[in-house]
């Protein structure tokens, strides 16, 4: 059974393969291949000459992260208010996100009770240095020009911030949330001066009872995009 | 030598003395920003083939169009910032244009320019990717910073440090992690993850009779990336720690966070 339709499958095979383009020249039969033409058919009027510059283009600049100094004012809650000052580096994400990681330090005074009281001390001094980082995610939410005199016009970004961060003070480290708005003003496309508020809040028992703190801050600053 | 003569060559001096304070100044600047400063040949030169390209007066959206370069105009793309670009005119016009409008110009031989626009696939096959969650740790805040690298689509490797931060202790916590997302080219990418690190705990400072200490720590996880937005993602994850303490026995810590993350 099996083998007469092997040999059906061969003999159908054998007839069919002198037609196979792949066969045909192997065997000597078959048509000829058709002879190229001599020439261009007429009507060939435009003989277009591309000449293909090789260029190797140079890669665009990118400037998308920006970084910088502040210095200013921040009030510590119940422990008077210092010069604070600190470091900044953003990244712009879009047009309008960005994030930005901010260290700052300042040093607390002395609560009305310890001036009050005249020697006794809550804290040591190194323990009133207040030191802090921020891990902040930023939204540009109303970028603007400014214009000084007829031919001036300056680049500007009022900003909201908000994030996440430790405050080092009083012998710990505090979880601290910060929220703020600044103003972001373009001196050229490459350097810009801020203006900022800030508020850091974290949650404190060191006069008794715990409560949560608002230390507020406000800082001029200079960042340069690179 | 005439009067006039010896008049002129102070003049002179002050402005070879201010040529060359501007030169230093110049220096100083250059080395400041660290921005290498190109001759003009060497930006990208790009032919107008829209009718026309608007330049706008900052890199945004909402700042006004002042200039119109018309098509087959050549111009120079200085640099780019997010998603905008500088270009200059062959008049010396600068101004800011957006990536959609730069994709419609021609390099000079003719040639499609282009100005990558990061889609999902690249959510998919980006090398590098860094991010910032918060949540709980066991009871207490902690906040995470992280780099990762992509291997392959499907696994990458992961480098954390953590802060944590309790009512009775803080402490710092440094991992490295392998992560497997089993269908990477999905907008919501589900993750399973395997690692290991070293925890320090700090006893607050109003607890008496504690010591810091140092542990080894190993987890298990798993979590979400979500693909918001041109580079940007979202993450949430869960992972159960387990801490190799000194003691009779071992601490099982577990961790919820949710943060952002971006990629490069």
């Amino acid at each position: 059974m099996e083998s007469r339709f092997r040999v059906l499958f061969l003999v159908v095979a054998i007839v069919s393969l002198p037609g196979c383009a792949a066969t045909k020249n192997l065997f000597g039969y078959g048509q000829e291949e058709a002879p190229p033409p001599a020439a261009e058919p007429p009507g060939q009027v435009i003989d277009p000459v591309v000449v293909r510059r090789e260029i190797k283009e140079p890669a665009i600049d990118r400037e998308d992260f920006e970084i910088g100094g502040f210095v200013g004012l921040m009030s510590v809650e119940d422990f008077g208010s210092g010069v604070v000052y600190g470091a900044r580096l953003a990244y712009h994400i879009t047009e309008g996100f960005f994030v930005e990681a901010t260290v700052g330090q300042t040093d607390a005074g002395l609560t009305s009770f310890e001036v009050l009281s005249g020697g006794a001390r809550l804290i040591t001094d190194s323990e009133r240095r207040y030191t802090y980082y921020n891990l902040n995610l930023g939204y540009n939410i109303l970028p603007g020009e400014v214009f000084i005199g007829e031919s001036r016009a300056y680049n500007t970004n009022l900003y909201l911030v908000a994030g996440l961060g430790s405050t080092r003070f009083a012998g710990d480290d505090r979880f601290t949330v910060n929220v703020g708005v600044g103003y972001r003003f373009l001196l050229t496309d490459a350097i810009a001066l801020h203006l900022d508020f800030r508020d850091h809040l974290f949650d404190i028992d060191l006069l008794g009872e715990e409560k949560t703190v608002h230390n507020l801050e406000g800082t001029l600053g200079v960042t340069v995009f690179f | 030598m005439s009067a006039a003569s010896i008049t002129t060559i102070p003049s002179t001096l002050r402005q070879i003395n201010s040529v060359w304070l501007g030169g230093l100044v110049a220096v100083v600047l250059q080395i400041f920003l660290a921005t290498p400063v190109l001759a003009a040949g060497e930006y990208r030169s790009v032919v107008v083939a829209d009718p026309y390209l608007e330049l706008r007066t900052g890199p945004g959206r909402g700042y006004p169009i002042f200039h119109v370069v018309d098509r087959g105009e050549k111009v120079d793309v200085l640099k780019q910032r997010t998603e905008w670009y500088r270009v200059r005119t062959d008049k010396g016009m600068e101004g800011w244009v957006e990536r959609a409008q730069m994709e419609l110009t021609l390099q000079p031989d003719g040639s499609r320019v282009s100005f990558k626009k990061l889609k999902l696939e690249d959510f998919t096959t980006a090398k590098w990717e860094a991010g910032l969650l918060a949540g709980d740790f066991g009871g207490a805040n902690v906040i995470s910073v992280y780099g990762a690298y992509s291997l392959t689509p499907n696994v990458s490797v992961e480098i954390w440090g953590s802060q944590i931060l309790g009512n009775f202790s803080n402490g710092w916590m440094g991992s490295v992690n392998i992560v497997h997302e089993a269908f990477p080219e999905w907008r919501v990418s589900p993750f399973f993850t395997l690692g290991a690190g070293v925890i320090h705990t700090k006893p607050k400072s109003t607890i008496v009779q504690a010591a810091d200490r140092s542990d080894q720590v190993g987890h298990v996880g798993a979590g979400v990336r979500v693909y918001a937005t041109r580079r940007f993602l979202l993450r949430a994850e869960y992972k159960s720690y387990v801490v190799f303490t000194s003691r009779d026995e071992n601490e099982e810590v577990e961790e919820w966070k949710v943060g952002f993350a971006f990629f490069f």
